[in-house]
């Protein structure tokens, strides 16, 4: 039920479903809880810690704690050379943090949400994504782009928009999507200790949400390979995935069209801007029961809207 | 005797009209008295590349009575949103502006529905001063159909196109840039009107602030900057953000003027000066020059000929950036007081109307108490009002969808035809 719930909050496309009883069972009972707030935190104060190079700068990511508190108690540990409130000029900043990785630096820019990104794009694709590319080798960016991204509750059209699928169509990044503490653990400490620019997608939704971590997760080296998407729980009738669908559709017909036996399915956001009254909110972001009634038509189960209704 | 002298006489006496008033209701003839009042503005005009206007003011009971009422109302507004969303009526973000009213109070009186007003998203109360009913507002804030923009749109993007009042906006500087193309339209249009485009100090670094008023400057254009400067960008005071927090002076080659922004006398002034300097030095008056006398003009007097201008207001906000945030981590609650005690535009007001004996205090806090009244119907009415239907999950994607479909979050039961 916890599993379901969680996935009810996650304005992305195709989910993880992620049963409570089977997490419980991987771990054992005295397994710590930590949330993706404190998995976040703990992973930028172990990287900061770990190289002189690496600094955080954004809006409020200072003084006030971060936005969200993601980075709670760093200005006072790093000092203001290495924590540093900006103004809101996303455009500036952004650059600022590009050119600093030109040099050799290592920053970690904040985004108060990606949907500001888009103040900064030109930066984030023209000035880092390419730069590796188009100096045959010369210019690597070692930046990190993170904040929350996508659906939240109730904040209108201009904070909702989920930017995985942009950033994920351009050669030269490395587009993260982090799910649990585990996964915002591991992935932040390999995109900050990784050469290439990455753009972290968090949740805002996400943030206070407890997830088990084993020791091993603890430890401060720990580190989760790029690249690599993790399997949530093994099964033999239906494969769900969660993240760029249409890109993951495209592929999977292509390289392993005979291995289908059922026509790919698609759940994701609805094609409007994300209306801010409660129940038209709903409707414009996937469902729990979307998902349901999708794999079942995978499995030629099939109950329809009007039936189920 | 005295009911004649009551009914001829438009100024009032304090000793002999006192005692009369409270025993028979006056209330009609003294709040529509246009008999002209002189009031000084709290502190003189500061300016930047322009001379100053005059600190003396004229209004009227009439005027008075309106600045307070509107305002009073305001104030109401936002508070009683502030229960609302810690009831969770409201969700998602909600920026208030109590503390600010005079900005949006003042500037209406110096101009018409025609010019153009455009603003970030704490802009519950200037949809209010443009028209914008407190249905329409409460009922926007809970999502519902009687919302100006139908439950779709929330705190921040309140919208009253019929007035030019063009939103609502969520993106830190956007409106500045949008506020400057509703001005070149206008001179397109050769409208004679002018556009007010609002921004914070947060926002006043923003480069497409700069960026846009470079072109309108350029292209003599219509627009009105105005920061209202309640010095804190979210949690971050002014001075840890700007370099020179003299916004009115950030124009450069664009002149600028201070204004005390709790002062609603100071704000009408200030921008009836900035609308005449716009029209008076604008379209209209390149429209009757030749073609030499113009590049003449243009080329003998570079620095003053900018027609757009900035106005800093410089005001307060007294609850935090939005309804997540507190708003006292970084500021002191002595400061907050204080502003209160000293500044507050409605209190000016009130002691204005008192000291000119326009009223009693008994009857200002009558006209807060229906105020009150107001508000709480308006509410009562927003909360029975239905949620949108369904089917307006699809509509105004496009103004002309052309029979395109669009999908809900699953393809292949929740489709639409685009109207």
């Amino acid at each position: 039920m916890l599993g379901i719930v969680r996935q009810k909050m996650l304005g992305q496309s195709l989910l993880k479903i992620r049963p409570a009883i089977s997490v419980l069972r991987s771990y054992s009972s005295a397994a710590k809880q930590m949330t993706v707030r404190e998995a976040l935190n703990s992973a930028l104060d172990e990287e900061m810690s770990a190289d002189p190079k690496v600094f955080l700068m954004g809006e409020e990511v200072g003084e006030y704690q971060g936005a969200y508190k993601i980075s709670k108690g760093l200005l006072e540990k790093y000092g203001p050379e290495r924590v540093l409130d900006t103004p809101i000029t996303e455009a500036g900043f952004a650059g600022i943090g590009v050119g600093a990785a030109y040099y050799g630096l290592k920053p970690v820019v904040e985004f108060m949400t990606f949907n500001f990104s888009m103040q900064a794009i030109d930066h984030i694709i023209n000035s880092a994504a390419k730069s590796n590319y188009m100096s045959a080798g010369q210019m690597s960016v070692p930046i990190v782009f993170r904040g929350p991204n996508g659906a939240a509750a109730g904040v209108g059209a201009q904070h909702s928009q989920c930017y995985a699928s942009w950033y994920a169509s351009c050669p030269g990044l490395k587009v993260l999507s982090p799910y649990s503490s585990e996964d915002a653990r591991g992935l932040l400490k390999a995109a900050i200790r990784d050469p290439d620019p990455v753009v972290f997608l968090e949740n805002e939704l996400l943030y206070g949400e407890s997830f088990p971590v084993s020791d091993e997760v603890l430890d401060s080296s720990f580190c989760l390979p790029i690249g690599k998407a993790k399997i949530e729980r093994k099964g033999k009738d239906v494969t769900i995935t969660h993240g760029v669908g249409a890109e993951i559709c495209a592929s999977v017909v292509e390289e392993s069209f005979a291995y289908l036996d059922a026509p790919v399915e698609r759940i994701a956001g609805a094609d409007v801007p994300m209306p801010y009254a409660a129940n038209l909110e709903r409707m414009a972001v996937p469902q729990v029961e979307d998902i349901v009634r999708a794999a079942k038509r995978a499995c030629y189960r099939a109950v329809p809207l009007a039936a189920a209704a | 005797m005295a009911l004649s002298r009551l009914a001829s006489s438009s100024s009032r006496s304090a000793d002999l009209l006192k005692p009369l008033c409270s025993a028979i209701s006056l209330r009609r003839p003294i709040s529509t008295d246009t008999t002209p009042i002189t009031v000084e503005t709290s502190v003189p005009f500061t300016s930047h590349q322009c001379d100053t206007p005059s600190r003396s003011v004229q209004t009227n009971a009439k005027e008075l009575f309106t600045f307070f009422r509107d305002m009073a109302l305001m104030r109401r507004m936002e508070i009683a949103a502030d229960s609302l969303y810690k009831a969770k009526l409201i969700r998602g973000f909600c920026h208030l502006y109590d503390g600010q009213e005079a900005v949006a109070v003042g500037m209406e009186a110096a101009i018409t529905k025609k010019d153009c007003i455009i603003t970030a998203y704490r802009d519950h109360c200037t949809f209010v001063s443009r028209g914008g009913t407190l249905l329409e507002v409460f009922a926007e804030l809970m999502g519902r159909q009687a919302g100006c923009s139908r439950g779709k749109g929330g705190s921040m993007h309140f919208y009253k196109k019929d007035s030019n009042f063009y939103g609502g906006h969520g993106i830190v500087g956007a409106q500045v840039p949008l506020g400057c193309g509703l001005a070149f339209a206008q001179k397109y249009s050769k409208d004679e009107a002018v556009t007010f485009a609002l921004y914070g100090d947060g926002a006043a670094n923003q480069g497409q602030l700069f960026e846009a008023l470079n072109i309108s400057a350029l292209w003599d254009l219509p627009a009105i900057l105005v920061c209202e400067n309640n010095h804190y960008g979210m949690g971050t005071a002014e001075w840890r953000a700007a370099k020179s927090p003299a916004y009115y002076k950030r124009g450069d080659y664009a002149p600028g003027l201070k204004v005390d922004g709790m002062d609603a006398f100071a704000v009408k002034q200030a921008c009836t000066f900035a609308k005449e300097h716009a029209l008076k030095n604008g379209p209209i008056r390149g429209k009757s020059l030749s073609l030499v006398e113009a590049i003449k003009l243009t080329s003998s007097c570079s620095v003053c000929c900018a027609y757009m201008q900035i106005l800093e207001m410089d005001t307060y906000r007294y609850h935090g950036h939005s309804m997540s945030d507190p708003g006292s981590t970084y500021r002191t609650r002595d400061e907050i007081t204080g502003v209160r005690q000293e500044r507050d535009p409605v209190e000016r007001i009130r002691k204005l109307i008192l000291s000119h004996d326009l009223a009693t205090e008994k009857e200002l806090k009558d006209i807060e108490k229906e105020i009150r009244k107001e508000v709480d119907d308006a509410i009562a009415q927003a909360k029975e009002n239905p949620l949108p239907e369904s089917s307006e999950l699809f509509t105004n994607v496009y103004a002309k969808g052309l029979g395109v479909e669009s999908f809900g979050a699953d393809r292949k039961e929740v489709r639409a035809i685009l109207p």
